[in-house]
Protein backbone atom coordinates (compact mmCIF):
# COMPACT_ATOMS: atom_id res chain seq x y z
CA UNK A 1 0.00 0.00 0.00
CA UNK A 2 1.10 3.75 -0.65
CA UNK A 3 2.10 5.86 1.93
CA UNK A 4 -0.65 8.48 2.79
CA UNK A 5 1.59 11.11 2.26
CA UNK A 6 4.97 10.95 1.59
CA UNK A 7 7.78 14.12 1.02
CA UNK A 8 10.68 12.94 -1.33
CA UNK A 9 13.91 14.49 -1.29
CA UNK A 10 12.50 18.17 -0.29
CA UNK A 11 14.57 20.86 -0.55
CA UNK A 12 13.96 24.85 0.62
CA UNK A 13 16.52 27.45 1.37
CA UNK A 14 15.75 31.05 1.99
CA UNK A 15 18.41 33.00 1.18
CA UNK A 16 21.47 31.42 2.73
CA UNK A 17 19.32 29.54 5.38
CA UNK A 18 18.85 26.22 4.73
CA UNK A 19 15.41 25.29 6.12
CA UNK A 20 14.91 21.73 4.11
CA UNK A 21 18.05 19.63 3.08
CA UNK A 22 16.85 16.80 1.27
CA UNK A 23 13.86 15.71 3.36
CA UNK A 24 12.34 12.10 3.16
CA UNK A 25 9.52 11.37 5.08
CA UNK A 26 6.62 8.67 4.38
CA UNK A 27 3.60 8.19 6.54
CA UNK A 28 1.20 4.99 6.41
CA UNK A 29 -2.25 5.39 6.77
CA UNK A 30 -3.33 5.54 10.59
CA UNK A 31 -0.02 6.49 12.01
CA UNK A 32 1.03 9.40 14.30
CA UNK A 33 3.98 11.28 14.07
CA UNK A 34 4.83 13.93 15.97
CA UNK A 35 8.19 16.02 15.06
CA UNK A 36 10.54 18.06 17.62
CA UNK A 37 13.45 20.35 16.86
CA UNK A 38 14.89 23.78 18.18
CA UNK A 39 13.16 26.83 16.62
CA UNK A 40 14.35 27.65 13.04
CA UNK A 41 15.31 24.29 12.43
CA UNK A 42 12.30 24.34 9.25
CA UNK A 43 9.11 22.22 10.93
CA UNK A 44 6.74 24.73 10.54
CA UNK A 45 8.45 25.20 6.42
CA UNK A 46 8.01 21.40 6.61
CA UNK A 47 4.03 21.86 6.91
CA UNK A 48 3.86 24.76 4.25
CA UNK A 49 5.26 22.46 1.44
CA UNK A 50 3.10 20.22 2.42
CA UNK A 51 0.02 21.97 2.43
CA UNK A 52 0.94 24.35 -0.50
CA UNK A 53 1.66 27.64 0.94
CA UNK A 54 5.17 26.92 0.58
CA UNK A 55 7.07 25.54 -2.96
CA UNK A 56 10.22 23.60 -2.55
CA UNK A 57 12.88 23.90 -4.39
CA UNK A 58 13.00 20.43 -5.49
CA UNK A 59 11.69 17.16 -4.38
CA UNK A 60 8.15 15.96 -4.74
CA UNK A 61 5.07 15.53 -3.09
CA UNK A 62 2.70 12.54 -2.60
CA UNK A 63 -0.71 11.95 -1.33
CA UNK A 64 -1.82 8.68 -1.29
CA UNK A 65 0.09 8.12 -4.50
CA UNK A 66 -0.79 11.24 -6.28
CA UNK A 67 1.76 14.02 -7.03
CA UNK A 68 0.84 17.00 -5.18
CA UNK A 69 3.87 18.76 -5.84
CA UNK A 70 1.97 21.26 -8.16
CA UNK A 71 -1.54 21.50 -6.46
CA UNK A 72 -2.62 25.12 -4.87
CA UNK A 73 -3.60 24.30 -0.92
CA UNK A 74 -7.23 24.06 -1.49
CA UNK A 75 -6.83 21.56 -4.01
CA UNK A 76 -5.02 19.41 -0.82
CA UNK A 77 -7.43 20.27 1.58
CA UNK A 78 -10.10 19.04 -0.59
CA UNK A 79 -8.31 15.85 -0.91
CA UNK A 80 -8.17 15.13 3.06
CA UNK A 81 -4.84 17.27 4.00
CA UNK A 82 -5.58 19.35 6.63
CA UNK A 83 -3.75 21.72 9.09
CA UNK A 84 -3.78 24.06 12.05
CA UNK A 85 -1.64 27.18 12.11
CA UNK A 86 0.74 27.89 14.83
CA UNK A 87 -0.07 31.24 14.90
CA UNK A 88 -3.88 30.62 14.88
CA UNK A 89 -5.51 32.14 11.73
CA UNK A 90 -9.14 32.74 12.55
CA UNK A 91 -11.70 34.61 10.15
CA UNK A 92 -11.93 37.03 12.73
CA UNK A 93 -14.78 38.91 11.25
CA UNK A 94 -17.05 35.75 11.38
CA UNK A 95 -18.25 34.30 14.05
CA UNK A 96 -17.17 30.81 15.69
CA UNK A 97 -19.74 28.85 13.71
CA UNK A 98 -19.18 30.76 10.73
CA UNK A 99 -15.41 30.01 10.78
CA UNK A 100 -15.84 26.10 11.32
CA UNK A 101 -19.00 26.40 8.49
CA UNK A 102 -16.13 27.74 5.97
CA UNK A 103 -13.67 24.93 6.49
CA UNK A 104 -16.97 22.28 6.49
CA UNK A 105 -18.62 23.13 2.90
CA UNK A 106 -15.08 24.40 1.19
CA UNK A 107 -12.56 21.64 2.53
CA UNK A 108 -15.03 18.93 2.00
CA UNK A 109 -17.23 20.49 -1.17
CA UNK A 110 -20.33 20.32 0.50
CA UNK A 111 -23.52 22.57 0.53
CA UNK A 112 -23.34 25.08 3.24
CA UNK A 113 -26.91 23.66 4.36
CA UNK A 114 -25.78 20.25 4.63
CA UNK A 115 -22.66 21.16 7.24
CA UNK A 116 -24.57 23.12 9.66
CA UNK A 117 -25.14 20.18 12.21
CA UNK A 118 -21.85 18.63 11.54
CA UNK A 119 -20.61 21.15 12.76
CA UNK A 120 -22.52 22.65 15.68
CA UNK A 121 -21.03 18.95 16.91
CA UNK A 122 -17.48 19.64 15.91
CA UNK A 123 -17.81 22.93 18.30
CA UNK A 124 -19.54 20.81 20.94
CA UNK A 125 -16.71 18.29 20.77
CA UNK A 126 -13.63 20.90 20.66
CA UNK A 127 -15.33 22.82 23.62
CA UNK A 128 -16.70 25.86 21.58
CA UNK A 129 -20.40 25.46 21.93
CA UNK A 130 -20.87 28.16 24.30
CA UNK A 131 -19.00 30.85 22.05
CA UNK A 132 -20.87 29.66 18.87
CA UNK A 133 -22.07 33.25 17.91
CA UNK A 134 -19.04 35.29 18.74
CA UNK A 135 -16.91 36.74 16.47
CA UNK A 136 -13.42 34.68 16.64
CA UNK A 137 -11.58 38.11 16.60
CA UNK A 138 -12.22 38.59 20.24
CA UNK A 139 -11.72 35.03 21.66
CA UNK A 140 -8.95 34.04 24.12
CA UNK A 141 -5.72 32.39 23.10
CA UNK A 142 -6.84 29.41 23.87
CA UNK A 143 -10.01 29.47 22.35
CA UNK A 144 -8.01 30.30 19.19
CA UNK A 145 -6.64 26.94 19.03
CA UNK A 146 -9.36 24.93 19.37
CA UNK A 147 -10.70 27.00 16.44
CA UNK A 148 -7.79 26.22 14.79
CA UNK A 149 -8.38 22.35 15.79
CA UNK A 150 -12.00 22.35 15.16
CA UNK A 151 -11.38 23.58 11.52
CA UNK A 152 -8.85 21.26 10.63
CA UNK A 153 -11.09 18.94 11.90
CA UNK A 154 -13.98 20.37 9.68
CA UNK A 155 -12.71 19.08 6.68
CA UNK A 156 -13.00 16.08 7.17
CA UNK A 157 -9.14 15.17 6.96
CA UNK A 158 -7.28 11.67 6.40
CA UNK A 159 -4.08 13.72 7.34
CA UNK A 160 -4.00 16.26 9.74
CA UNK A 161 -1.06 18.04 10.84
CA UNK A 162 -1.34 20.36 13.76
CA UNK A 163 1.23 22.72 14.72
CA UNK A 164 1.78 23.51 18.12
CA UNK A 165 -1.36 23.49 19.53
CA UNK A 166 -0.55 22.45 22.77
CA UNK A 167 1.45 25.15 23.56
CA UNK A 168 0.44 27.62 26.47
CA UNK A 169 -1.88 25.34 27.91
CA UNK A 170 -2.55 23.90 31.31
CA UNK A 171 -2.14 20.73 32.44
CA UNK A 172 -5.64 20.02 32.46
CA UNK A 173 -6.46 21.74 28.83
CA UNK A 174 -3.69 19.33 28.07
CA UNK A 175 -5.37 16.19 28.93
CA UNK A 176 -8.76 17.30 27.40
CA UNK A 177 -6.58 18.37 23.90
CA UNK A 178 -4.16 14.85 24.13
CA UNK A 179 -8.09 12.80 24.52
CA UNK A 180 -9.35 14.96 21.51
CA UNK A 181 -6.52 14.33 19.45
CA UNK A 182 -6.44 10.47 20.45
CA UNK A 183 -10.06 10.41 20.12
CA UNK A 184 -9.60 11.63 16.15
CA UNK A 185 -6.84 9.13 15.76
CA UNK A 186 -9.24 6.33 16.75
CA UNK A 187 -11.35 7.53 13.24
CA UNK A 188 -8.29 6.55 11.30
CA UNK A 189 -6.93 10.21 10.58
CA UNK A 190 -3.02 10.22 10.29
CA UNK A 191 -1.81 12.66 12.46
CA UNK A 192 1.43 14.64 12.50
CA UNK A 193 2.20 17.02 15.11
CA UNK A 194 4.50 19.41 15.70
CA UNK A 195 5.06 20.12 19.51
CA UNK A 196 7.56 21.38 22.06
CA UNK A 197 5.48 20.26 24.75
CA UNK A 198 7.13 17.00 24.98
CA UNK A 199 5.15 14.76 27.22
CA UNK A 200 1.90 15.68 24.87
CA UNK A 201 3.23 14.10 22.14
CA UNK A 202 4.60 11.16 23.95
CA UNK A 203 1.16 10.56 25.40
CA UNK A 204 0.00 10.64 21.52
CA UNK A 205 2.42 9.98 18.85
CA UNK A 206 4.10 6.33 17.79
CA UNK A 207 6.74 7.44 16.33
CA UNK A 208 8.91 10.51 16.81
CA UNK A 209 11.43 12.28 14.16
CA UNK A 210 13.62 15.32 15.14
CA UNK A 211 14.32 18.04 12.89
CA UNK A 212 17.37 19.88 13.02
CA UNK A 213 19.13 21.74 10.15
CA UNK A 214 16.60 21.38 7.53
CA UNK A 215 17.00 17.34 8.00
CA UNK A 216 16.08 14.15 10.39
CA UNK A 217 18.79 13.77 12.85
CA UNK A 218 16.85 11.04 14.68
CA UNK A 219 13.37 8.95 14.28
CA UNK A 220 11.90 5.82 15.73
CA UNK A 221 10.41 4.73 18.78
CA UNK A 222 9.79 7.52 20.98
CA UNK A 223 10.73 7.41 24.24
CA UNK A 224 13.83 5.88 22.63
CA UNK A 225 14.57 8.75 20.45
CA UNK A 226 13.96 11.32 23.33
CA UNK A 227 16.68 9.84 25.46
CA UNK A 228 18.97 9.71 22.68
CA UNK A 229 22.09 11.56 21.98
CA UNK A 230 21.32 13.28 19.07
CA UNK A 231 18.41 14.87 21.14
CA UNK A 232 20.64 15.29 24.16
CA UNK A 233 23.02 17.71 21.73
CA UNK A 234 21.02 20.13 19.97
CA UNK A 235 18.53 20.59 22.76
CA UNK A 236 21.38 20.74 25.93
CA UNK A 237 24.59 21.37 23.89
CA UNK A 238 25.82 18.34 25.25
CA UNK A 239 28.82 16.19 23.06
CA UNK A 240 27.15 13.05 21.21
CA UNK A 241 30.51 11.55 21.02
CA UNK A 242 31.18 12.59 24.70
CA UNK B 1 -26.37 16.41 22.73
CA UNK B 2 -28.10 17.46 19.18
CA UNK B 3 -29.47 15.18 16.88
CA UNK B 4 -29.55 15.38 13.11
CA UNK B 5 -31.08 18.50 11.31
CA UNK B 6 -32.11 19.86 15.41
CA UNK B 7 -29.88 22.84 15.30
CA UNK B 8 -31.24 26.42 13.22
CA UNK B 9 -29.29 28.06 11.46
CA UNK B 10 -30.57 32.17 11.62
CA UNK B 11 -29.49 34.72 9.24
CA UNK B 12 -31.38 37.78 11.41
CA UNK B 13 -30.60 39.23 14.60
CA UNK B 14 -32.75 41.86 16.29
CA UNK B 15 -30.34 44.87 14.91
CA UNK B 16 -30.84 43.53 11.03
CA UNK B 17 -34.69 43.64 11.78
CA UNK B 18 -34.50 46.91 12.66
CA UNK B 19 -31.91 47.52 10.07
CA UNK B 20 -34.13 46.00 7.13
CA UNK B 21 -37.24 48.20 8.82
CA UNK B 22 -35.07 52.08 8.79
CA UNK B 23 -34.00 51.04 5.39
CA UNK B 24 -37.35 50.44 4.34
CA UNK B 25 -38.46 53.29 5.02
CA UNK B 26 -35.92 55.18 3.73
CA UNK B 27 -36.49 53.56 0.10
CA UNK B 28 -40.12 54.47 0.50
CA UNK B 29 -39.38 58.20 1.24
CA UNK B 30 -36.77 58.07 -1.74
CA UNK B 31 -39.01 56.77 -4.19
CA UNK B 32 -41.79 58.80 -3.43
CA UNK B 33 -38.69 61.69 -3.60
CA UNK B 34 -40.51 63.10 -6.78
CA UNK B 35 -43.59 64.15 -5.04
CA UNK B 36 -41.74 66.21 -1.58
CA UNK B 37 -38.16 67.44 -3.63
CA UNK B 38 -37.79 69.95 -6.10
CA UNK B 39 -35.52 69.24 -9.10
CA UNK B 40 -32.42 70.35 -7.27
CA UNK B 41 -33.09 67.67 -4.79
CA UNK B 42 -33.86 64.75 -7.25
CA UNK B 43 -30.75 65.54 -9.22
CA UNK B 44 -28.74 65.38 -5.60
CA UNK B 45 -30.28 62.18 -4.96
CA UNK B 46 -29.68 60.55 -8.16
CA UNK B 47 -26.06 61.52 -8.12
CA UNK B 48 -26.29 60.23 -3.96
CA UNK B 49 -27.68 56.67 -4.97
CA UNK B 50 -24.92 56.28 -7.94
CA UNK B 51 -22.40 56.79 -5.81
CA UNK B 52 -23.66 54.45 -3.40
CA UNK B 53 -23.53 51.60 -5.93
CA UNK B 54 -19.98 52.79 -7.16
CA UNK B 55 -18.42 52.52 -3.28
CA UNK B 56 -20.42 49.38 -2.45
CA UNK B 57 -18.90 47.76 -5.98
CA UNK B 58 -15.50 49.08 -5.07
CA UNK B 59 -15.88 47.83 -1.28
CA UNK B 60 -17.01 44.38 -2.77
CA UNK B 61 -13.59 44.37 -4.78
CA UNK B 62 -10.86 45.62 -2.37
CA UNK B 63 -13.13 45.30 1.12
CA UNK B 64 -14.15 41.69 0.40
CA UNK B 65 -11.98 40.09 -2.38
CA UNK B 66 -8.86 42.32 -1.43
CA UNK B 67 -8.31 43.55 -5.09
CA UNK B 68 -7.35 47.39 -3.81
CA UNK B 69 -7.74 48.41 -7.69
CA UNK B 70 -7.52 52.44 -8.23
CA UNK B 71 -8.92 52.22 -11.84
CA UNK B 72 -12.52 51.64 -12.00
CA UNK B 73 -12.95 54.32 -13.33
CA UNK B 74 -11.76 52.10 -16.58
CA UNK B 75 -15.50 50.48 -16.49
CA UNK B 76 -17.09 53.50 -15.31
CA UNK B 77 -16.44 55.61 -18.57
CA UNK B 78 -16.18 52.18 -20.23
CA UNK B 79 -19.96 52.06 -19.36
CA UNK B 80 -20.44 55.76 -20.09
CA UNK B 81 -18.78 55.23 -23.76
CA UNK B 82 -20.62 52.27 -24.47
CA UNK B 83 -23.79 53.91 -23.41
CA UNK B 84 -22.98 57.15 -26.09
CA UNK B 85 -22.23 54.67 -28.80
CA UNK B 86 -24.94 52.62 -28.23
CA UNK B 87 -27.27 55.27 -28.79
CA UNK B 88 -25.40 57.26 -30.91
CA UNK B 89 -24.02 54.80 -33.09
CA UNK B 90 -26.68 52.22 -33.03
CA UNK B 91 -29.55 53.50 -32.17
CA UNK B 92 -30.61 51.87 -28.86
CA UNK B 93 -32.65 52.85 -26.25
CA UNK B 94 -30.38 54.52 -23.31
CA UNK B 95 -32.33 52.72 -20.91
CA UNK B 96 -31.24 49.52 -23.12
CA UNK B 97 -27.78 50.76 -23.71
CA UNK B 98 -27.31 50.20 -19.47
CA UNK B 99 -28.21 47.07 -19.34
CA UNK B 100 -26.31 45.20 -22.36
CA UNK B 101 -23.04 47.93 -20.93
CA UNK B 102 -23.02 45.60 -17.94
CA UNK B 103 -22.43 42.26 -19.67
CA UNK B 104 -19.90 43.95 -22.42
CA UNK B 105 -17.71 45.45 -19.53
CA UNK B 106 -17.73 42.22 -17.70
CA UNK B 107 -16.74 40.55 -20.71
CA UNK B 108 -13.77 43.01 -21.55
CA UNK B 109 -13.04 42.48 -17.86
CA UNK B 110 -11.82 39.08 -18.20
CA UNK B 111 -8.68 40.12 -20.25
CA UNK B 112 -7.68 42.56 -18.51
CA UNK B 113 -8.05 40.53 -15.24
CA UNK B 114 -5.49 37.92 -16.98
CA UNK B 115 -3.27 40.87 -17.16
CA UNK B 116 -3.46 42.86 -13.94
CA UNK B 117 -3.88 39.36 -11.73
CA UNK B 118 -0.68 38.88 -12.39
CA UNK B 119 0.43 41.51 -10.04
CA UNK B 120 -0.25 42.07 -6.65
CA UNK B 121 -0.96 44.19 -3.79
CA UNK B 122 0.44 48.26 -4.63
CA UNK B 123 1.59 46.75 -8.12
CA UNK B 124 -2.35 45.58 -8.70
CA UNK B 125 -3.14 49.31 -8.06
CA UNK B 126 -1.26 50.29 -10.16
CA UNK B 127 -1.78 48.16 -12.77
CA UNK B 128 -5.48 48.90 -12.33
CA UNK B 129 -4.83 52.11 -12.68
CA UNK B 130 -2.66 52.07 -16.01
CA UNK B 131 -5.03 50.13 -17.71
CA UNK B 132 -7.83 53.29 -16.86
CA UNK B 133 -5.17 55.56 -18.72
CA UNK B 134 -5.10 52.93 -21.51
CA UNK B 135 -8.77 52.64 -21.71
CA UNK B 136 -8.99 56.85 -21.75
CA UNK B 137 -6.05 56.91 -24.46
CA UNK B 138 -8.12 54.97 -26.71
CA UNK B 139 -11.21 56.96 -26.22
CA UNK B 140 -9.77 60.11 -27.02
CA UNK B 141 -9.07 58.11 -30.58
CA UNK B 142 -12.75 57.39 -31.36
CA UNK B 143 -13.18 60.22 -33.42
CA UNK B 144 -16.96 59.39 -33.80
CA UNK B 145 -17.69 60.08 -30.12
CA UNK B 146 -15.68 63.48 -30.16
CA UNK B 147 -11.88 62.43 -29.71
CA UNK B 148 -10.62 64.39 -27.24
CA UNK B 149 -13.33 66.83 -26.44
CA UNK B 150 -16.10 64.60 -25.84
CA UNK B 151 -20.07 64.28 -27.17
CA UNK B 152 -23.21 64.62 -26.35
CA UNK B 153 -25.78 63.18 -26.45
CA UNK B 154 -28.48 63.93 -29.43
CA UNK B 155 -31.49 65.55 -28.06
CA UNK B 156 -33.50 63.48 -30.41
CA UNK B 157 -32.11 60.36 -28.14
CA UNK B 158 -33.35 62.31 -25.06
CA UNK B 159 -36.47 63.37 -26.13
CA UNK B 160 -37.29 59.73 -27.40
CA UNK B 161 -37.18 58.25 -23.61
CA UNK B 162 -39.87 61.35 -22.08
CA UNK B 163 -41.84 63.68 -23.81
CA UNK B 164 -41.60 66.43 -21.09
CA UNK B 165 -38.47 67.16 -19.12
CA UNK B 166 -40.40 66.88 -15.64
CA UNK B 167 -41.12 63.02 -16.61
CA UNK B 168 -37.25 62.86 -18.21
CA UNK B 169 -35.69 63.73 -14.90
CA UNK B 170 -38.55 61.25 -12.46
CA UNK B 171 -37.73 58.23 -14.93
CA UNK B 172 -33.68 59.13 -14.50
CA UNK B 173 -33.97 59.52 -10.45
CA UNK B 174 -35.88 56.12 -10.16
CA UNK B 175 -34.02 54.58 -12.66
CA UNK B 176 -30.92 55.63 -10.97
CA UNK B 177 -32.48 54.77 -7.48
CA UNK B 178 -33.23 51.28 -9.17
CA UNK B 179 -30.30 50.79 -10.36
CA UNK B 180 -28.17 51.25 -7.09
CA UNK B 181 -31.13 49.22 -5.10
CA UNK B 182 -30.30 46.05 -7.74
CA UNK B 183 -26.38 46.63 -7.39
CA UNK B 184 -26.85 46.45 -3.23
CA UNK B 185 -29.76 43.85 -3.72
CA UNK B 186 -27.04 41.72 -5.53
CA UNK B 187 -24.23 42.29 -2.72
CA UNK B 188 -26.10 41.05 -0.67
CA UNK B 189 -27.39 38.33 -2.50
CA UNK B 190 -24.13 37.26 -3.37
CA UNK B 191 -22.52 37.74 0.76
CA UNK B 192 -25.00 35.30 1.98
CA UNK B 193 -24.76 33.08 -0.81
CA UNK B 194 -22.28 29.74 -0.51
CA UNK B 195 -19.82 32.36 -2.43
CA UNK B 196 -20.16 34.90 0.17
CA UNK B 197 -19.22 32.82 2.85
CA UNK B 198 -16.24 32.48 0.86
CA UNK B 199 -15.31 36.01 0.37
CA UNK B 200 -15.69 37.22 3.42
CA UNK B 201 -13.46 34.03 4.38
CA UNK B 202 -10.94 35.81 2.13
CA UNK B 203 -11.53 39.26 3.18
CA UNK B 204 -10.68 38.26 6.91
CA UNK B 205 -7.51 35.44 6.24
CA UNK B 206 -6.50 34.77 2.55
CA UNK B 207 -3.94 32.21 4.05
CA UNK B 208 -6.78 30.52 6.11
CA UNK B 209 -9.04 30.55 3.52
CA UNK B 210 -7.19 28.78 1.21
CA UNK B 211 -6.03 26.23 3.67
CA UNK B 212 -9.45 25.33 3.72
CA UNK B 213 -10.44 24.69 0.40
CA UNK B 214 -11.48 27.61 -0.83
CA UNK B 215 -10.15 29.01 -4.24
CA UNK B 216 -9.31 31.92 -3.60
CA UNK B 217 -7.90 33.09 -7.18
CA UNK B 218 -11.30 31.84 -9.03
CA UNK B 219 -13.73 33.90 -6.40
CA UNK B 220 -11.38 36.69 -6.71
CA UNK B 221 -11.91 37.04 -10.72
CA UNK B 222 -15.79 36.32 -10.38
CA UNK B 223 -15.93 39.26 -8.08
CA UNK B 224 -13.61 41.30 -10.49
CA UNK B 225 -16.27 40.27 -13.26
CA UNK B 226 -19.25 40.69 -11.40
CA UNK B 227 -17.78 44.32 -10.36
CA UNK B 228 -16.90 45.59 -13.90
CA UNK B 229 -20.18 44.23 -15.13
CA UNK B 230 -22.10 46.59 -12.43
CA UNK B 231 -19.75 49.53 -11.97
CA UNK B 232 -20.23 49.83 -15.76
CA UNK B 233 -23.94 49.69 -15.46
CA UNK B 234 -23.20 52.52 -12.98
CA UNK B 235 -21.13 54.55 -15.10
CA UNK B 236 -23.45 54.31 -17.93
CA UNK B 237 -26.46 55.52 -16.11
CA UNK B 238 -23.86 58.33 -14.46
CA UNK B 239 -23.20 60.10 -18.37
CA UNK B 240 -26.97 59.46 -19.46
CA UNK B 241 -27.70 61.93 -16.19
CA UNK B 242 -24.70 64.47 -18.04
CA UNK B 243 -25.67 64.15 -21.29
CA UNK B 244 -22.30 64.99 -22.36
CA UNK B 245 -19.17 62.68 -22.26
CA UNK B 246 -15.49 63.11 -22.39
CA UNK B 247 -12.61 60.84 -21.99
CA UNK B 248 -11.08 62.82 -18.69
CA UNK B 249 -14.92 62.70 -17.38
CA UNK B 250 -15.34 59.59 -18.10
CA UNK B 251 -12.35 58.05 -17.40
CA UNK B 252 -11.54 60.37 -13.90
CA UNK B 253 -9.53 58.89 -11.09
CA UNK B 254 -10.59 61.82 -8.81
CA UNK B 255 -14.11 61.17 -8.98
CA UNK B 256 -14.77 57.60 -9.84
CA UNK B 257 -12.03 56.03 -7.00
CA UNK B 258 -10.50 58.77 -4.99
CA UNK B 259 -14.06 59.59 -3.76
CA UNK B 260 -15.11 56.33 -3.97
CA UNK B 261 -12.14 55.11 -1.76
CA UNK B 262 -13.03 58.10 0.56
CA UNK B 263 -16.13 57.16 0.81
CA UNK B 264 -15.83 53.68 1.65
CA UNK B 265 -12.50 54.27 4.31
CA UNK B 266 -14.73 56.49 6.12
CA UNK B 267 -17.61 54.51 6.14
CA UNK B 268 -16.18 51.29 7.21
CA UNK B 269 -14.71 49.14 4.37
CA UNK B 270 -15.40 45.36 4.26
CA UNK B 271 -18.65 45.79 5.57
CA UNK B 272 -21.60 46.33 3.19
CA UNK B 273 -23.07 49.06 5.66
CA UNK B 274 -19.81 51.25 5.03
CA UNK B 275 -20.02 52.78 1.76
CA UNK B 276 -23.90 53.84 2.43
CA UNK B 277 -22.97 55.80 5.60
CA UNK B 278 -19.75 57.00 3.50
CA UNK B 279 -21.33 58.62 0.92
CA UNK B 280 -24.26 60.26 3.41
CA UNK B 281 -21.29 61.72 5.15
CA UNK B 282 -19.26 62.66 1.82
CA UNK B 283 -22.41 64.03 0.34
CA UNK B 284 -23.26 66.27 3.71
CA UNK B 285 -19.70 67.47 3.63
CA UNK B 286 -19.53 68.19 0.14
CA UNK B 287 -22.99 70.43 0.11
CA UNK B 288 -22.01 72.18 3.42
CA UNK B 289 -17.99 72.51 2.52
CA UNK B 290 -18.04 72.67 -1.60
CA UNK B 291 -18.38 76.46 -1.10
CA UNK B 292 -14.67 76.59 0.74
CA UNK B 293 -13.09 75.82 -2.44
CA UNK B 294 -9.45 74.03 -2.29
CA UNK B 295 -9.84 74.19 1.72
CA UNK B 296 -12.86 71.74 1.44
CA UNK B 297 -10.60 69.26 -0.06
CA UNK B 298 -8.26 70.01 2.77
CA UNK B 299 -10.85 68.88 5.19
CA UNK B 300 -11.93 66.27 3.60
CA UNK B 301 -7.84 64.57 3.82
CA UNK B 302 -7.91 65.45 7.25
CA UNK B 303 -11.26 63.98 8.04
CA UNK B 304 -9.72 60.65 5.85
CA UNK B 305 -6.78 60.76 8.09
CA UNK B 306 -8.67 60.80 11.38
CA UNK B 307 -10.74 58.32 10.31
CA UNK B 308 -8.32 56.24 9.27
CA UNK B 309 -6.17 56.88 12.45
CA UNK B 310 -8.72 56.39 15.33
CA UNK B 311 -11.86 54.07 13.48
CA UNK B 312 -9.38 52.44 10.69
CA UNK B 313 -12.68 49.95 10.34
CA UNK B 314 -14.51 52.99 8.95
CA UNK B 315 -17.41 54.49 11.12
CA UNK B 316 -19.67 51.88 10.63
CA UNK B 317 -17.14 49.19 12.27
CA UNK B 318 -16.19 51.26 15.30
CA UNK B 319 -19.92 50.64 16.08
CA UNK B 320 -20.64 47.48 14.69
CA UNK B 321 -17.37 46.15 16.50
CA UNK B 322 -18.63 47.78 19.60
CA UNK B 323 -22.36 46.55 19.66
CA UNK B 324 -22.60 43.66 17.57
CA UNK B 325 -24.63 45.44 15.29
CA UNK B 326 -25.82 44.26 11.83
CA UNK B 327 -28.01 46.46 9.24
CA UNK B 328 -28.48 43.42 7.08
CA UNK B 329 -28.91 40.19 7.77
CA UNK B 330 -25.87 38.54 6.66
CA UNK B 331 -24.70 36.20 9.69
CA UNK B 332 -24.98 32.53 10.28
CA UNK B 333 -26.48 32.77 13.43
CA UNK B 334 -26.78 29.40 15.12
CA UNK B 335 -29.16 28.39 17.41
CA UNK B 336 -28.51 25.03 19.52
CA UNK B 337 -31.65 22.45 19.56
CA UNK B 338 -31.09 22.44 23.50
CA UNK B 339 -32.06 25.84 24.09
CA UNK B 340 -28.62 26.69 25.18
CA UNK B 341 -27.23 30.10 24.38
CA UNK B 342 -24.24 30.25 22.26
CA UNK B 343 -22.71 33.50 22.95
CA UNK B 344 -25.38 35.35 21.51
CA UNK B 345 -23.57 38.57 20.06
Amino acid sequence: MAPILALENISKRFGAVVVADGIDLSLNEGEALGIIGPNGAGKTTLFGMATGTVTPDAGRVLFDGNDITRLAPEGRCRLGLARSFQIPQPFSGMTVFENVVVAAAFGNNEREAAVYDRCAKLLERCGLAEKANKRAGGLTLLDRKRLELARALATKPRVLLLDEVAGGLTEHECATLIALIKDVRAEGVTIVWIEHVVHALLATVDRLAVLHGGRFIASGDPHKVIRSAEVAEIYMGIDADA
Amino acid sequence: MSEQGRNRVEHATRSSRIGVGIIGIVLLVLVLAPFWGDRQMLRLLAELSTFVALASLWNLLAGYAGLVSVGQQAFVGLGGYLLFAMVILGGVHPIAAIFIAGPIAAAVSIPVAALTFRLRGAYFAIGTWVVAEVFRLLASQVSVLGGGSGISLPAAAVIAMAPTRQAREFEIYWLALALTVLVLAAIVTLLRSRHGLALTAIRDNELAAQSNGIGVTRVKLIVYVLTAFGTAMIGALIFLMKLRISPDTAFSVNDWTAFVIFITVIGGIGRIEGPIIGTIIFFLMRQTLSDLGSLYLLIMGAVAIVVMLWAPKGLWGLIADRYGWQALPLQRHLVFDDARRAGDT
